[in-house]
């Protein structure tokens, strides 16, 4: 059991500093890896709640596709830093006074009258060894979830060719091959046979 | 003894930090998007720590729905980022005035 809360609070003290350093830090390229930090991090907790599935998933999807995307605009685009910062102290005491109070709020609706504490929501056994969370998540998402399952897909298609057509960009002058004119192309155009008289090989 | 208020706690904090964020870095629309990633995964402890503590799984087919849908917007937002900085040659939230807003 103490072993268990000495994970949590190290791992809690690691997102939420790396939290702190992704909004403060003056370098983007900081900034995503801070996030990596915490993703990483929360990972870490979600393994504690026995979300093993999803804290795999964070990794896999979340740090080696979206962040590398991230990390790849971030260095791809020339960014002038300096007029990104103004108002950065100016703007400070109002995030601060505003973070403080919704933090302060949300930790007393949490902590008033024990409504989340162990009385009202008792920590569940631990499952067993050979329970396995990506299977029991498996048999939810192929039978109850299938149909958002299958719109999530969509989702993921319509991105993949929204971000395409957003980007791509045809310039001129530029020398490619038409597939479509490679694929028409009919044997009389690219082939002449030619009627000859056999010829004798020269001799050596 | 972990209570769920220790997890719920851990995501109030992450989401006041973010929203803090979005506060000091409105000239960095970069630092914006991160800021909306770190908001989602707030939202994904929460909902990953009541599904460990009701004992029920939908909390974590949520997680990956937002996950998936999370996805997509980085993806799209990173693309007309690219676009607006082709373009533009900024990101700077304040010189992006065209509509008058």
């Amino acid at each position: 059991m103490i072993v268990q809360e000495l994970i949590f609070y190290a791992f809690s003290l690691v997102m939420v500093f790396a939290a702190v350093a992704v909004v403060t830090v003056r370098n983007p390229v900081y900034a995503v890896l801070f996030l990596v930090l915490a993703f990483f991090s929360a990972a870490a907790i979600w393994m504690l709640l026995e979300a093993e599935f999803l804290a795999i998933i964070l990794m896999v999807v979340y740090v080696g596709a979206v962040m590398v995307l991230f990390l790849f605009v971030v260095m791809m685009l020339d960014i002038n830093l300096v007029p990104l910062k103004e108002g950065f102290i100016r703007y400070l005491p109002v995030a601060a006074l505003v973070a403080v109070a919704m933090a302060v709020e949300l930790l007393m609706v949490l902590w008033s009258r024990g409504r989340f504490g162990a009385e009202m929501f008792p920590l569940p056994a631990p499952h067993s060894a050979d329970y396995s969370n990506t299977r029991e998540l498996g048999e939810l998402l192929y039978s109850n979830y299938l149909l958002p399952f299958e719109v999530a897909g969509v989702v993921l298609l319509v991105a993949i060719l929204a971000a395409v057509a957003l980007t791509l960009r045809t310039r001129p002058g530029i020398r490619t091959q038409n597939p479509s004119v490679q694929v028409r192309t009919r044997r009389d155009e690219s082939v002449r046979l030619v009627k000859m008289k056999s010829e004798k090989p020269r001799e050596a | 003894m972990l209570t769920l208020a220790h997890f719920l706690t851990l995501g109030a904090i992450l989401f006041s930090l973010s929203v803090a964020g979005i506060f000091i870095n409105r000239k960095n629309i970069i630092i914006l998007l991160m800021c909306i990633e770190l908001m989602l995964l707030a939202v994904n402890m929460n909902f990953v720590a009541f599904s460990r503590f009701l004992g029920n799984l939908d909390g974590q087919i949520f997680v990956f729905f937002i996950l998936t849908v999370a996805a997509a917007e980085a993806g799209i937002g990173l693309a007309i980022l690219v676009v607006l900085f082709r373009n533009r040659q900024t990101i700077n939230v304040a010189e992006l005035d065209d509509l008058k807003g």
